[in-house]
């Protein structure tokens, strides 16, 4: 292995890093406050497909990206108003908003562009630009900081940047403000958050808000950033995976980030290993080198983590009185 | 247009037999295609089979029946479906179709059969093959010809027989252009899903382009849309695949490997209407045919000098008389390429 396959692979692990943080982040927010969130996935797979039809439309990204936004938070309140005011499952109330989101997005795809499902390829203004961070070029020539700098950090998409500072503010707003006390609270005894006279149901309501622009960032990241246009069912179950980061690392923002990381190492690794030959192995078969990011997930899962223990009140929706 | 029907399920099934003697050889009868996992509009190996479909339509002006499959399971009942309600002939596109016709096609002696891409031993059935691994050749040599790194790669689809035969083909056309280039070959997944995914195709092409590939071959379906569009991305030239994609993306897609479907569509739909013209048993398309082969249109001309058509085009003439041997993966599941 050189350096520059390194680097090209500390590059690649950043990009595929991305999506599944952003999307354990918004998990974060919602099951904290004690709202389990097994339609991540859905949210994403609508607002890959709003951000793409809109960027289509209108040749804007930016546009295309607060229409991934504002439809993923729409659902996200579908959503909790199943599971916050109405009180029912929440398991359910995630699985629907998947399957209604895998139907619709295929559906309204074919009726609008009429290529089964697919939106026209983004080009130019309608997709994001990789950004390169000032002085890449000057600073590429320096021993060891700059290449990383140069080529593992910058020529990123602007989602890339927001999601890996969305972990210190996440950090932060958890665990250094009244908001993110409060948040946890609820998610860990809602009752002693209602007799202090706080709204346990707009609580709720705040953190899923969060989680419906954190999904939607996601989302719109696969159709108008890494990828130039919507196919079906793109999201290829990364919002299940998020899930198992978030779990992972125990609901933890920083643990979060690292999780998110390997998973996003093991993705690149694999891309990466195929046709390779190694050393004593010999060439891998390609099936073998795909399984490698689950094998791994599950041993990690069985042996490494010990108890996952969520927030205490996640699941059961809130109930005043009996 | 195209008719739309629903699925009416086993229900409907039970009929079938009366059906079948009802509409069999009857002048109303109209064609249908199935299209294969990756989706009708995957701008390339699906999409040829219904631009042929199209075509025949468009030139008769009849309607054709169609159907999208969803997933493996639906072959056979989609085939019945078809076969019960009179069409005729069916013509399905895919590797895939081996099993479900072989248990369908004698229950409907009657119904003319045309597959793509797979061999089917029966007396109601047309097995089209195409030489996929000599059309591969061609755009190999121009891939070898327009490289400047020596180095080029080949993003697959799903990992299976037919789509190794491409890389192999490819590989051996690039090696006789140029003996010491090195080709990455690469595949998007294992499963029908990798039709379909054009985000790992992409990050599959990055990581090509990262190890020095300046021309990607993407023989992915519709996942080959993410491998075209990296490649743009990144200002390196890639070939599609089935279709003609050159249009994509005009001065980065150097060339594509045609292979004819939406003709063998179209002619099926007329000469396998008819017991009289339809022929059963296995057809063989090659470059001798002009049924696979490297595209040259308005949108890449720029990208192809005259010598690297005349190096193509000598290839193409040693392939057919048998000087240059390209291995066919098909005949031994390997590739020797040392």
């Amino acid at each position: 292995m050189d350096l520059e396959l390194i680097l090209s692979m500390a590059n690649a692990t950043l990009r595929l890093a991305t999506p599944l943080l952003l999307a354990a982040l918004a998990g974060l927010y919602s099951e904290r406050s004690g709202i389990f969130d097994i339609g991540l996935e859905g949210k994403m797979l609508a607002a890959a497909f709003a951000a793409a039809a809109t960027a289509a439309v209108t040749g804007s990204a930016w546009l295309g990206l607060f229409a991934g936004v504002a439809v993923s938070i729409m659902t996200t309140m579908v959503q909790g108003f199943a599971s916050i005011t109405l009180k029912g499952n929440q398991m359910i109330a995630g699985v629907a908003v998947t399957m209604l989101a895998a139907g619709l997005t295929t559906f309204l795809g074919q009726t609008w562009f009429g290529q089964g499902g697919r939106t026209p390829q983004l080009s130019g203004d309608a997709r994001f630009e990789r950004i390169i961070l000032p002085y890449a070029n000057e600073l590429s020539g320096v021993p060891i900081v700059g290449p990383i700098y140069a080529w593992v950090l910058s020529g990123h998409y602007i989602l890339v940047y927001i999601a890996f500072l969305a972990v210190p503010a996440t950090a932060f707003v958890l665990y250094r403000t009244r908001f993110g006390l409060r948040l946890r609270a609820v998610g860990e005894n809602p009752k002693a958050v209602d007799t202090a006279g706080i709204s346990v149901t707009f609580q709720r309501y705040q953190a899923i808000f969060i989680t419906g622009i954190l999904a939607g960032l996601s989302g719109a990241y696969f159709s108008i950033a890494q990828g130039a246009g919507f196919g079906n069912e793109m999201t290829a179950g990364k919002g299940y995976v998020a899930l198992a980061a978030l779990i992972f690392s125990k609901w933890r923002p920083v643990p979060v980030m690292f999780t998110c990381l390997l998973f996003g190492f093991l993705d690149a690794l694999q891309i990466r290993m195929q046709s390779t030959e190694l050393p004593l192995i010999g060439e891998v078969p390609v099936q073998a080198i795909q399984a490698l990011p689950y094998v791994l997930t599950v041993v990690l899962l069985a042996g490494f983590i010990g108890r996952a223990v969520g927030p205490k009140a996640g699941g059961v929706p809130y109930v005043k009185e009996r | 247009m195209s008719i739309h029907t629903t699925f009416k399920g086993l229900a409907a099934l039970t009929g079938a037999a009366a059906l079948t003697t009802l509409m069999a050889g009857t002048a109303l009868a109209a064609p249908a295609v199935i299209y294969d996992l990756g989706g009708k509009f995957d701008k390339s190996f699906n999409e040829a089979a219904y631009n042929g479909a199209v075509a025949w339509s468009e030139e008769n002006g009849e309607d054709f029946l169609e159907f999208e499959l969803q997933n493996d399971a639906q072959r056979e009942q989609a085939l019945r479906r078809f076969a019960s309600q009179g069409a005729q002939p069916i013509v399905m596109a895919g590797f895939a179709w081996e099993a479900a016709l072989t248990a369908v096609a004698p229950e409907f002696p009657d119904t003319n059969f045309v597959v793509i891409d797979t061999v089917v031993d029966a007396p109601n059935v047309r097995s089209v093959m195409f030489d996929e691994h000599t059309g591969s050749a061609l755009v190999g040599a121009l891939a070898a010809t327009a490289s400047e790194t020596g180095t080029i790669a080949f993003v697959g689809g799903m990992d299976v027989p037919l789509i190794r035969r491409f890389h192999c083909g490819y590989a051996y056309g690039a090696r006789a252009i140029d003996p010491e280039i090195s080709v990455i070959e690469t595949y998007t997944g294992t499963t029908p899903a990798a039709w379909d995914d054009p985000v790992t195709a992409g990050e599959l092409t990055t990581a090509a382009i990262d190890e020095g590939a300046d021309v990607i071959f993407a023989a992915a379906g519709g996942s080959g849309i993410g491998v075209l569009q990296t490649a743009a991305d990144a200002g390196v030239y890639s070939i599609g695949v089935d279709s003609n994609q050159n249009y994509m993306h005009p001065g980065s897609v150097l060339t594509s490997m045609i292979k004819r479907v939406d003709l063998v569509v179209q002619e099926s739909f007329t000469d396998a209407a008819d017991d009289a013209t339809f022929e059963p048993g296995r057809v063989d398309l090659g470059l001798s045919e002009d049924s696979v082969g490297y595209a040259l249109d308005e949108f890449n001309e720029s990208e192809i000098s005259e010598e690297m058509i005349a190096a193509a085009e000598d290839l193409k003439a040693q392939i057919i008389a048998g000087e240059v041997e390209i291995h066919d993966f098909y005949t031994d599941n390997a590739c020797p390429l040392d």
